[in-house]
Parts: C-alpha cells; sequence; structure tokens
C-alpha cells in the first residue's frame, strides 16, 4: 500500500493543510456478538489534542485501539464501517495492520518499555521500520527523540541502562520517545497518566501540549480535569441501554465544558454519574 | 464473643475501647487466637511434608554410599604377591615381564589362543595386566559386605573369613573408583566399569535434545502465538496435555515399532553406507535417542508454552504499535523474555531422560557391551541400564557396583543441569 508521506519532528509545515488526521465512518466494533461501539462518526483535526471521555465500559479504548487496528490482536474483535487515514480505509483488505501501525503509534496506559537498555528502546523500533543511517545517525535519533519527549537531560548519561530501571513517568515519557523515533502521524495515548503521580503527569500533560505542535494526538482519559487542561476537543462516549458504546457528543473541549449540549454530557462532566 | 461494637459509641468513651492487647480474659480477644493456632497447625504440617522429603533423600544417599565402600573377601588362583619381580608390583610391570608371566603360568594352547586373537607384541601393557589378572591371578569375590557391617562388625567378619574361606584375603573395597569411570563392561566385577555406559547414556541424551528443543519450542510457539481458538487446536493441545501422562514404557514400545522397525533403514545408519550396519536392525544410538526425544516432547512443549504465555501482553503490544510483525515481535520480545523458563522445563525433561531405563529396555539396550559407541548408528548401553543389569544379577559384588554407578549417574546428571542452569543464566534476559 501507499501512505501519504508522513510528516518528521523537523518540518512540522508539511501537516498543516488544515485537513482531517483521521475519521471514523459509520465505525462498529464488536467482540464475539458483542457490539462495544455502535455507528461512530468522528473527525479528528491534524495536529490538535483530541480527548475521549466517558465512563467505564463505554468502549473508549475499544474506540481509540479501532484507530491503527489493535483492536485486532483479540481473536474474537471484528470491524464494520470505516475509518479513514489520509483518505484510505484502514481497514481495507489490501492494508496491511502493520502499515497501519508504523504510521499511528500508540502509548499504553501501563508504561511498557522493553527490558532493553534506554538505547535500545528507543533503537529497535527504528531498525525493524528499516533504518539505514550510521551508528551516529541511530545516535541522532536517539537523541533526537529522547529530546523530544523531554526525557533526554535525564538519562542522557545513562543510555545503556536497562529501561525498566526508570521510575513510572520516566518509563512513560521513554515510551513517548519510542513511538516520535519511527517518526509517526498520529500518536494514541490510552490512560497514559493513570499510572502516575501528579507530578510525572503534569509532566507527560506539557509533553503533550509540546507534542501537538508536530502530531496529531487522541487520548483516552479517565480524568475530566486532564481533558479539560490540555485537550482542543473532546469526544464523549456513553453506553445505551444494551451496554453499546456511541459517541454522545463531539465539540471543542471549551464548548464541551462549559456549555455542552446534552444534559448526559454535564451530568457526566460535573460528576453527577460515571 | 463481644458484640461488635458501632464506632460511633467508641468516641471519648475510653472504657468501651477496643481491647487489643490480651489481659488474661479470652473472650475480649475474639477468634485471633484460633485463628493463630490454626496457622501453626499448618505450619507444621507444611514443616512436616519438608522433613519427610530431606529424610526420603537422606535414606537414598546413606543406601548408595553404604552399598558403594566396604569388605571384600577374594580369593586368588595365584597370589599376586608371587609375581612381583623386584618389588614392582604387578600393575607396574614391563609388557615384557607380563608376556613372560603369561607364558609361565598358562597352558600352550591357551596362550597361543590369545596370542591368535591379538598378538603379545600389539599389545599395550594395560591390556596385558588385565590379561594377567583375568588368567593367571584370576581372582574371585568370594562375599562383600556394606560399609555400616564393615564398620561395625569388622571382628566378626575377620573371624568368619578366616573360618569359611581360610586362603581368601579381606579388602577394605571403594567400588567408586576413576577405574569405574574409565574402565569398559567386563564379566569379572573387580574390573568392571561404566565407561561404555556413560559414553552411550551422553550420545543418546545429546540426540534427545538435537531434537526435542527444537522441536517443542516450535511446536510451542505456535500453538500459544499462532494458532487460532479452533475446535483442532484445542484437541491437538488436550492431547499434548494427556501424552505428557503416558508411562514411558508406552514411548519404548512406540520407539520399538517406530525407529527400530519401520525406519530401521535409516536409524540402522544402512543408507547412509555406515560400515558393520544391518539394514534390518535399528536398535542404535539413533533410535534411543529419538525415543527419549518423543517421550519428553509434551512436556517441553508445555513448559514452553508456559513460559511463552507468562510473557505479559504489554510487551506484545508495545512491539506491534511500533509497526513490528507477528515474527518481529515474537524473536525480538516474546522468546528473549522467555527463554529461561523454556530452558528450566527442557533442563528438568532432559534430567529425566537421561535416567530413563523401561524405553530404552524395550527398544533393546545391549546389556553387554565392552566397545564405546562410534557414532550415532552404533549398538548402545546406557547408564541406567547398566545399572539395572548389575542388580538383576545374583551375586553380591555386583550390587556393590551398581551402588557405585548410580553415584555416577547421579554426579553427571547434577552436572548436566548445572551446564545447563548455567549456560541459561548466561544468556536469557530477564525482565528487571
Amino acid at each position: 500500500m501507499s501512505i501519504a508521506p508522513v510528516q518528521t519532528i523537523l518540518n512540522p509545515e508539511l501537516q498543516s493543510n488544515g485537513t482531517l488526521a483521521i475519521e471514523a465512518r459509520d465505525l462498529n466494533l464488536f467482540y464475539g456478538n458483542f457490539r462495544a461501539v455502535k455507528d461512530v462518526n468522528l473527525s479528528i483535526e491534524r495536529q490538535k489534542i483530541t480527548a475521549i471521555i466517558g465512563p467505564s465500559g463505554c468502549g473508549k479504548s475499544t474506540m481509540l485501539r479501532s484507530f491503527n487496528r489493535m483492536n485486532e490482536l483479540v481473536p474474537s474483535a471484528r470491524t464494520e464501517g470505516e475509518v479513514l487515514f489520509h483518505g484510505q480505509n484502514i481497514y481495507a483488505p489490501q492494508v496491511d495492520p502493520v502499515a497501519v501501525r508504523r504510521y499511528i503509534g500508540m502509548v499504553f496506559q501501563k508504561p511498557n518499555p522493553f527490558p532493553k537498555s534506554i538505547y535500545e528502546n528507543i533503537a529497535w523500533g527504528a531498525k525493524i521500520n528499516g533504518f539505514k543511517g550510521s551508528k551516529a545517525g541511530m545516535d541522532n535519533l536517539v537523541e533526537e527523540s529522547l529530546r523530544g519527549a523531554a526525557l533526554w537531560d535525564e538519562v542522557h548519561d545513562k543510555l545503556q541502562d536497562s529501561g525498566l530501571s526508570l521510575s513510572g513517568g520516566q518509563q512513560q515519557r521513554l515510551c513517548i520517545a519510542r513511538t516520535i523515533a519511527i517518526k509517526p502521524d498520529i500518536i494514541l495515548m490510552d490512560e497514559p497518566c493513570s499510572a502516575l503521580d501528579p507530578i510525572a503527569t503534569l509532566k507527560i500533560e506539557d509533553l503533550m501540549r509540546e507534542l501537538s505542535k508536530f502530531y496529531t494526538i487522541i487520548i483516552v482519559t479517565h480524568n475530566m480535569q486532564q481533558a479539560a487542561r490540555v485537550s482542543d476537543y473532546t469526544a464523549f462516549f456513553t453506553m445505551d441501554p444494551d451496554r453499546a458504546g456511541y459517541l454522545m457528543e463531539f465539540g471543542e473541549t471549551d464548548t464541551i465544558f462549559t456549555n455542552p449540549r446534552e444534559k448526559v454530557t454535564e451530568d457526566y462532566i460535573t460528576g453527577r454519574f460515571g | 464473643m463481644r458484640e461488635p461494637t458501632p464506632l460511633s459509641d467508641n468516641r471519648g468513651d475510653a472504657s468501651k475501647a477496643p481491647q487489643l492487647a490480651a489481659d488474661g480474659d479470652g473472650a475480649s480477644q475474639g477468634n485471633i487466637p484460633r485463628r493463630n493456632r490454626l496457622g501453626k497447625i499448618w505450619r507444621s504440617v507444611f514443616l512436616a511434608s519438608t522433613v519427610i522429603g530431606i529424610i526420603a533423600l537422606t535414606l537414598l544417599m546413606f543406601n548408595i554410599t553404604n552399598g558403594s565402600l566396604g569388605y571384600m573377601a577374594v580369593e586368588y588362583e595365584i597370589e599376586p604377591e608371587s609375581l612381583v619381580v623386584d618389588g614392582v608390583p604387578v600393575e607396574n610391570l614391563p609388557s615384557e615381564a607380563l608376556v613372560k608371566i603369561l607364558e609361565d603360568n598358562l597352558t600352550r594352547n591357551r596362550f597361543r589362543t590369545l596370542d591368535r586373537q591379538t598378538p603379545m607384541q600389539e599389545r599395550t601393557q594395560a591390556e596385558l595386566v588385565s590379561l594377567v589378572y583375568d588368567n593367571v591371578i584370576e581372582p574371585k569375590v568370594l562375599m562383600t559386605w556394606p560399609l555400616i557391617d564393615s564398620l561395625l562388625r569388622e571382628d566378626e567378619i575377620r573371624q568368619e573369613v578366616s573360618r569359611e574361606y581360610p586362603k581368601a584375603e579381606l579388602f577394605f573395597k571403594v567400588w567408586f573408583t576413576q577405574d569405574l569411570w574409565t574402565s569398559p563392561q567386563s564379566s569379572n566385577p573387580l574390573l568392571a566399569g561404566v565407561r561404555t555406559a556413560i559414553l552411550g547414556s551422553l550420545w543418546i541424551i545429546f540426540i534427545t535434545i538435537l531434537f526435542a528443543l527444537p522441536v517443542g519450542t516450535g511446536a510451542a510457539i505456535y500453538l500459544e502465538e499462532y494458532a487460532h481458538d479452533t475446535w483442532i487446536n484445542r484437541t491437538i493441545q488436550t492431547n499434548i496435555n494427556n501424552l505428557a501422562g503416558v508411562p514411558s514404557i508406552i514411548y519404548g514400545m512406540l520407539g520399538l515399532a517406530v525407529f527400530v522397525r519401520a525406519m530401521s533403514v535409516i536409524t540402522s545408519g544402512a543408507l547412509f553406507n555406515i560400515p558393520d550396519a544391518t539394514p534390518d536392525n535399528g536398535r542404535t544410538i539413533l533410535s534411543a535417542g529419538l525415543t527419549l526425544a518423543l517421550l519428553i516432547l509434551p512436556v517441553v512443549i508445555i513448559n514452553a508454552q508456559e513460559a511463552l504465555r507468562a510473557v505479559p501482553n504489554s510487551l506484545r503490544e508495545a512491539s506491534y504499535g511500533l509497526g513490528a510483525t507477528k515474527w518481529q515481535t515474537i524473536w525480538a520480545h516474546v522468546l528473549p523474555n522467555s527463554l529461561a523458563g523454556i530452558m528450566t522445563g527442557a533442563i528438568l525433561s532432559i534430567s529425566r531422560a537421561f535416567g530413563e531405563t523401561a524405553p530404552l529396555v524395550v527398544i533393546g539396550a545391549s546389556t553387554y557391551i565392552t566397545f564405546d559407541p562410534q557414532n550415532i548408528f552404533s549398538k548402545f548401553t546406557a547408564l541406567p541400564i547398566q545399572i539395572y543389569q548389575w542388580t538383576a544379577r545374583p551375586q553380591a559384588e555386583f550390587h556393590n557396583l551398581a551402588a557405585a554407578a548410580i553415584l555416577v549417574l547421579l554426579i553427571l546428571q547434577l552436572s548436566i543441569n548445572a551446564i545447563a542452569i548455567i549456560l541459561r543464566n548466561r544468556y536469557s534476559r530477564r525482565l528487571v
């Protein structure tokens, strides 16, 4: 398959043509016979942070994982509808999920660095994706990625230490560095701060703001304040009576949090349910 | 028992505060002492289990040691002292002197027969010494005593020997010697060793590892990482689990039918033009190694599956999230992080195969064989077979030999385990 060119950390202008980064159309997601997500139409703006919020079990993570076909790792998962990435449906039969994930990276709830050195954690993704540079080129990429994830100053003198020797917040930033090292288009974040303390959370949030200058970020969060602080757009998911999640309301974060259209949204963000 | 009081009632009322320390009044303690007693009882039960295990091991070691040392009464046809030349004992005499002893003490016919088998000049000094022992000195073990008797009833033993066998000599014999390791099989218990059996066992286990480890790990990777949860895969999985419990002798019969008989052209080496190969006799090291490999394969697979399953899914997701293919994920993350577990299972299985006897008996290990195995198509014997054969003999001295051979088996098994564990710890990465 051919996928449109991907920006690097160095040329952000490539992105700013005002179009959408990724778009879900009539998306239905199933686990076996259970419909987890129902009839979602959602457009994600480029180089913005979009937060997905909603009560537990409403299909937020499932929705997020459908954006890079991570759902398929669950054997019973099934997808109906389209997800358009640069105009192409990533669920089209000729599309290889490996190529999709190479352009749409992911940061997980629990920091999961590889049990390798910090250097290797970052270099590995580039290597398997056909990095053809010299040793110095790789050193540069590692430094650039660690700087991009605001981790370089803390780890530059211990690049050969195990990635698991870092603190939780550092590990999560290492995972972000690992993701941006392969220069993706979109970064998906599945509750990236839920395992971190408030200070580490703040660092990640600052980093997300920084990264959104170059990348499109979609974040699932349980933390309403976080969504309000960090995101440009917010998608509120909730469940219908047969427990299928659907998109209740989508709009600019300011609107959603100050003047929601729906009563349910207001109840949720003011803490009256969920 | 005390009624549970709502906490709000206790506020500011010291007399109603919960009683924490024992004050002789058991009732105020609720059922905590009873719960603690129960815990102590279980602790003693678990301690007892450990002690029983240790006692069993100690008895085993005691039994083996008891058999491998002790007094032995030997009678000679000709006293070795009478053959000493200029104060040099028989073992150290030069070849010429040994040939002369043979000439002097054997009948002409017997000497000529031996000479015709292999000319005396071509025999080494060591071979001549054993020839002298076998044909001239002819030591005969009359009786042996275990270590405990030898230590506690020494005087009685001496009296018994001088009364019953006036011509016999009494030695304190250590059966576990260097000669035991290096001598081939012999019908004379004083000369017999386990060298052929050790080599046979090592060759067999080599074949077993070569076959069972890659095949077992490969099958585990397929079942764990690739296979979908379908009816047929569940059936395969159930069958593997059941095969792990099949008695080893059944595998012996399988090996006999498949490797020794059906595939005899291959396993005998006839297909590969191995000299001395008989196409219809597949009773070779290759057959034995493959049979033992089949025996341990289910356990290797199950253990490797467990190890693969222990690799956290978050690691696989991290890898896929970077655009890795399934194989890249398995090779770079799943395998390195499960290697220690896979190896642990393999080591335990290989130890088991090393001591396995029944299947080798069924596929027809040679019980008496004096030449070293040359290649995988050689006829063979193995240590457990040798031990089994010695314990089955009526003469007590072979039982002593068997005890010493068990020590050899244990030492070899421990060394193989130790090497495997060192390799595992060295080449496997841990999740730290």
